[in-house]
């Protein structure tokens, strides 16, 4: 099997980017939940952060304990333990949702769009284990991928003001659960009663970069059960 | 307890430190003070940790009551800084006493002043520090700006030397900046020509200039690319999104985007950047990583020896 190919490049006075093929893909992502595996052992103490994202890794570093040469010589040099292998690096994790219009209210228009019931769409939704490709945007926000073609969306022309905490939702072919109430552009299907962030919690989120999702359908019973709360969630 | 009351918080007021770093997994941006330096200078003069927590008291207007012996020191921003109504200097330890009012005004020079207290304010952090973020609700107290009535534990210090930093040292601002940038991230996918563009045309910080970021005014340039996936944005990045007009990211920032960056402008500058007002004017100019490197060291190499030089009052 061939090596990994990768590219490093300059970022910051104190920072390095690390690029695989820049597509959205499990194999690809699999890397980058390696290469951060690698560098955190190598560089260590000199070590200020690693963000991952789809295809690539920034890197951090203390430029009064290093510099530029010497991690770039520590990167290529774990990198070169990187291996084509896996795309299944992380944990498994179930997230239950509650779908239903009152709780989704783009489930119809998506439904009509796609010229499908909701219910297949409700059902395709769960149908794929999606994979966690990049945290960001909002503490918490876990972008994962990728969504059945035929429930591809665009985000809405004009954001919500507004978007609960907790509403499950689709732009373009990715999913995300919101973390916190935000105004937002992705179309809702449901609401999902696991907090994605909790700071009075650890860990504070139930997923990290790598792990794989699959979303469970309860209903509003059991999503009330479960600490699901639809007041407050005006949509 | 000792503590400091909050009588009035003025504009924009924030419980700050060097950052929140290491959580960047979990979507945290790394927060702190925006004009490092000058804020490191506070602590400095007063003896505490490099990474104690101070207060970032933006455009002004703080008003605090101590309720303790205790020492403080205001740096950053040019503003009047007054103990139960008389005057006090800026970038020097000054004495408090159980009631004293400090008083800061409005900033004429820069935008930010940074208050530090001997010892430091005793908050418990959040994810390692206690920087406060408002976009996150997180760091602070409980996540928020300060307050009316808001009381901030200290320690109380009956002792301490009265340093000063000689003016010759204090940063200057309000002045056209020279922003010192490495290239990187997707400069290549910028021209020569645009390029040339971007360095030798001047920039204006425009209204929309907060603790995410300052978004620039001036030649549009473009580049080849205009979406990429959404990648790490480190401090200072200068993304260009597809109006041309350059955003320097700081503090707040957040931490993924999706726009070409045509590379990162020196802390040392981000720091002069952070007390630029609406209407500065600026210039970027292209320095390589080691000169990036140089400029740090020797700027660490500078602070030491001024203040193993600094006297008593």
């Amino acid at each position: 099997m061939s090596k990994p190919q990768y590219q490093l490049t300059v970022a910051g006075e104190n920072a390095l980017m690390l690029y695989f093929d820049q597509r959205i893909d499990p194999g690809i992502s699999a890397l980058v939940h390696q290469a951060c595996a690698l560098i955190r052992a190598e560089l260590a103490a000199e070590l200020i952060d690693v963000l991952p994202s789809y295809a690539s890794v920034l890197v951090m570093f203390n430029p009064l304990r290093t510099d530029h040469f010497r991690v770039q010589a520590q990167l290529q040099h774990c990198l070169a333990q990187l291996q084509n292998n896996d795309s299944q690096s992380g944990k498994q994790v179930e997230l239950p949702v509650y779908y239903s219009e009152e709780s989704g209210p783009d489930l119809a228009l998506i439904a009509q769009t796609k010229n499908i019931s909701i219910d297949e769409v409700i059902q395709r939704h769960q149908a794929i284990s999606y994979r966690v490709y990049a945290i960001g945007f909002a503490p918490g926000f876990a972008y994962l991928g990728e969504v059945d073609p035929l429930l591809q969306m665009p985000r809405l022309a004009t954001p919500r003001a507004k978007v609960p905490r907790g509403a499950v939702a689709i732009a373009d072919r990715q999913t995300a659960v919101y973390p916190a109430q935000s105004p937002g552009g992705w179309n809702l299907i449901g609401l999902c009663p696991t907090r994605m962030f909790n700071p009075q919690q650890t860990p504070a989120m139930p997923v990290s970069v790598g792990d794989e999702v699959r979303f469970v359908a309860v209903d509003k019973a059991e999503f009330l059960r479960l600490g699901g709360e639809l007041q407050g969630a005006e949509l | 307890m000792s503590s400091f009351e909050v009588i009035a918080a003025g504009v924009l007021s924030l419980l700050q430190d060097n950052g929140r770093f290491g959580q960047s997994v979990l979507g945290l941006t790394t927060g702190g003070a925006m004009d490092a330096p000058s804020a490191r200078w506070a602590n400095r003069l007063l003896g505490n940790d490099n990474n104690a927590t101070l207060i970032e008291c933006s455009v002004g207007g703080l008003q605090l009551r101590a309720n303790s012996y205790s020492y403080i020191a205001v740096t950053g921003a040019e503003l009047p800084l007054s103990i139960n109504g008389k005057a006090a200097e800026l970038w020097a330890v000054q004495k408090v006493q159980p009631g004293d009012v400090i008083e800061l005004g409005m900033v004429s020079q820069g935008l930010r002043a940074y208050l530090a207290v001997a010892g430091g304010f005793a908050v418990t952090p959040q994810f390692g520090s206690v920087s406060t973020v408002l976009r996150e609700g997180i760091g602070g107290l409980n996540g928020n700006k300060l307050q009316t009535g808001d009381l901030l534990a200290v320690q109380e210090v009956k002792q301490l030397p009265r340093l000063s930093l000689p003016p010759a040292y204090r940063p200057q601002f309000n002045r056209i900046l020279t922003l010192r940038l490495v290239e990187g991230y997707q400069a290549e996918s910028f021209s020569v020509t645009e390029r040339q563009r971007f360095y030798l045309n001047s920039y204006k910080v425009t209204p929309q200039a907060d603790r995410m970021g300052y978004k620039l005014a001036g030649t549009a340039i473009q580049s080849k690319q205009s979406q990429l996936l959404s990648e790490g944005i480190c401090y200072g990045a200068v993304q260009i999104p597809p109006d041309g007009q350059p955003i320097v990211l700081l503090n707040d920032r957040q931490t993924l985007g999706g726009y070409p960056k045509i590379g990162s402008v020196l802390s040392l500058d981000c720091a002069l950047l952070a007390q630029a007002v609406a209407g500065t004017e600026l210039y970027f100019t292209a320095i390589s990583p080691e000169q990036a490197h140089n400029a740090l060291c020797l700027a660490k190499v500078r602070t030491d020896a001024i203040t193993s030089q600094l006297v008593s009052l």
